[in-house]
């Protein structure tokens, strides 16, 4: 009989400490092979933290990890051989020319010359980067930096993709394709773990999603269990007076039993609604009571508002996608 | 990108395991492109001793030696020492720069010697001290420098000027590897350095300076690789003073390149 097959990931109270800060406080993680697993929190939650932990760039301070069923810890270089890492700055030699960034990295992976410069070139043509293959990377745009730190992870498929924010400071059509590869990627055996702030990002993408705030694990699952466990949609109400914005937020907290969120400007309030069609009944109440609104609207549930309904605090950032505060 | 893009990307190809002496190499390519596309920085590092030997020589070497030429024969060798320890700063501060872009995690985080980004600072250090060592000579020999001891004296004066600059180079990447910002690293590099450099017997003969310091010059390793180099180049040298120049990068060698390792693995 087969052994089963060891998880992708499996960890179990990993710990990092920053002078006295627990960057990632008692973390289990459990990823099966294959899978597309999204962390999703707000900066300085401890996403990269964890992933740099898993990549094996930073020891542990507490728990444990098995990479491929390697051992973090004992068998690192086993854990590397498995492994590699996309991280939020480019890793990549600014003086050199795009194509020599891949053949010195193909060179370290262990091809030689002629196999090492034919997997570079196959590599800047699937990213459409042959035309700056011979510019030093330093006169890169920041997408083209991007792609080509992607393609330097996958000079060798590994069997795990860590990707801290990929698409971060892509256009729409670059983020597209990213997404396309990385599913691809999954279609085809490696399992991705991949950090973002945005919700649409890890909704797109990922079959499970962990949420990490404050260096913990608050939830996870499915994009759908977690939408349907923070309730569908939210109201947001922009009032004339900022004299009675308190008055307004309690009313809205009565009617519709949820905590009201209120903008740092104070004058724009957000609340969630379930059902629905309850939002009819607040905004007649809000009226009836003689609270003037500049405006109202319906909406999905952003990130922030999942990270209030699920830590009860807003994020620290408000960072919408496009703007990588 | 296509699905044909795709499929080229996620074929799953790996080469065997590669050892560390191919790691170590594919580190030293890199270091020769990077002396290929910023050529500058050979010739910041370049002019400094050439300014040095053409000031020392022309305004202050009669006076201190009798003749300008006659002061050539004695500051030569112990320029090309001072240009290996400066030089090997840049190394540090590179090293720094580097640990700041996130490319040494793509290092880190790849299954590869890992002593061998080291190593390869190393083999990019070595070819700028020749080329350095080689133009300053070129310099020399144009304005009259003679060295007794001929090619080969030259030639193995080369060798130990290298093994001085692989060992006294570990100290400035400890440096680069503890330092957050590669300014500090060049700050904290010059003013250790600087003091060694000048109160050695590279410039000035210490025979006329003051008991305290000429002590200090006398023990100063910087002064026993000075004289290693003037005695090699000029045919009279011994053992004993090469075995004394050898001692101080054979140490930092010895205590240095494993601090240097557990300083990258801690990080």
């Amino acid at each position: 009989m087969m052994e089963p097959l060891s998880p992708a990931i499996a960890a179990r109270g990993l710990v990092k400490v920053f002078d006295e800060i627990r960057a990632v406080d008692g973390i289990d993680l459990d990823v099966p092979r294959g899978a597309i697993f999204g962390l999703l929190g707000p900066n300085g939650a401890g996403k990269t933290t964890l992933l740099r932990m898993l990549a094996t760039l930073l020891r542990p301070d507490g728990g444990s990890a098995r990479v491929m069923g390697h051992d973090l810890e004992s068998a690192s270089q086993a854990v590397r051989r498995s492994i590699a890492m996309t991280g939020q700055f480019a890793s990549l030699d600014e003086d050199l020319t795009g194509r020599e960034n891949l053949i010195f990295l193909a060179k370290l992976l262990g091809f030689r010359g002629r196999s090492a410069r034919h997997r570079a070139d196959e590599l800047l043509k699937a990213f459409e980067l042959s035309e700056a293959a011979d510019r030093q990377v330093k006169d890169y745009s920041g997408g083209m930096r991007r792609k080509l730190d992607i393609a330097a992870s996958l000079l060798v498929v590994p069997d795990i993709l860590f990707l801290d924010e990929p698409t971060t400071g892509l256009d729409p059509a670059a983020r597209k394709s990213v997404w396309r590869l990385i599913r691809a990627l999954a279609n085809q055996g490696t399992t991705i773990l991949l950090t973002t702030q945005y919700l649409e990002e890890a909704d797109q993408l990922a079959e499970r999603i962990a949420v990490i705030d404050h260096g913990r694990k608050i939830a996870e699952g499915t994009s759908r269990e977690l939408k349907a466990a923070i309730g569908s949609s939210f109201l947001h109400v922009t009032l004339s007076d900022p004299a009675r914005v308190e008055e307004a937020a309690q009313l809205l907290e009565q009617l519709l039993a949820s905590e009201v969120q209120r903008s740092p400007e104070g004058m724009a309030l957000s609340v969630r609604v379930n059902p629905p069609q309850r939002a009819n009944l607040a905004l007649t109440k809000l009226a009836e009571a003689g609270i003037a609104m500049d405006g109202f609207s319906m909406a999905a549930p952003s990130l922030d508002e999942v990270f209030f309904a699920l830590t009860g605090h807003a994020t620290n950032a408000g960072s919408a996608p496009g703007e990588n505060a | 990108m296509n699905s044909e893009a795709t499929a080229t990307v996620i074929q799953r190809e790996r080469p065997p395991q590669p050892g560390p002496l191919s790691n170590a190499l594919a580190f030293g390519w890199r270091a020769v492109l990077k002396i290929k596309h910023v050529p500058e920085q050979m010739f910041d590092l370049v002019m400094t001793p050439i300014m040095f030997t053409l000031l020392f020589t022309y305004v202050f070497g009669g006076a201190l030696a009798g003749s300008a030429d006659h002061y050539m024969q004695y500051f030569l060798p112990g320029i090309l020492v001072q240009t290996v320890i400066f030089n090997s700063v840049y190394s540090g501060m590179g090293l720094c720069t580097d640990l700041g872009k996130g490319l040494f995690d793509r290092f880190r985080s790849m299954p590869i010697w890992p002593l061998s980004p080291f190593a390869g600072l190393m083999v990019g250090d070595m070819l700028r001290h020749l080329i350095a060592s080689l133009i300053i000579l070129g310099v020399g020999l144009l304005l009259g420098y003679r060295p007794a001891a001929g090619f080969s004296g030259v030639l193995l004066g080369l060798l130990l000027l290298l093994a001085i600059g692989f060992g006294v180079g570990w100290v400035f990447l400890v440096l680069g590897l503890i330092m957050k910002t590669p300014n500090t690293v060049m700050t904290m590099a010059f003013t250790g350095t600087m003091p060694l450099v000048f109160a050695s017997n590279i410039m000035v003969d210490p025979k006329t300076m003051p008991g305290w310091l000429r002590l200090f010059v006398e023990v100063n390793p910087v002064s026993s690789m000075a004289s290693a180099m003037r005695d090699l180049m000029n045919g009279q040298a011994t053992w004993a003073g090469i075995g004394l120049a050898l001692l101080t990068p054979l140490i930092l060698t010895l205590v240095l390149a494993p601090v240097t390792l557990w300083l990258y693995r801690r990080r």
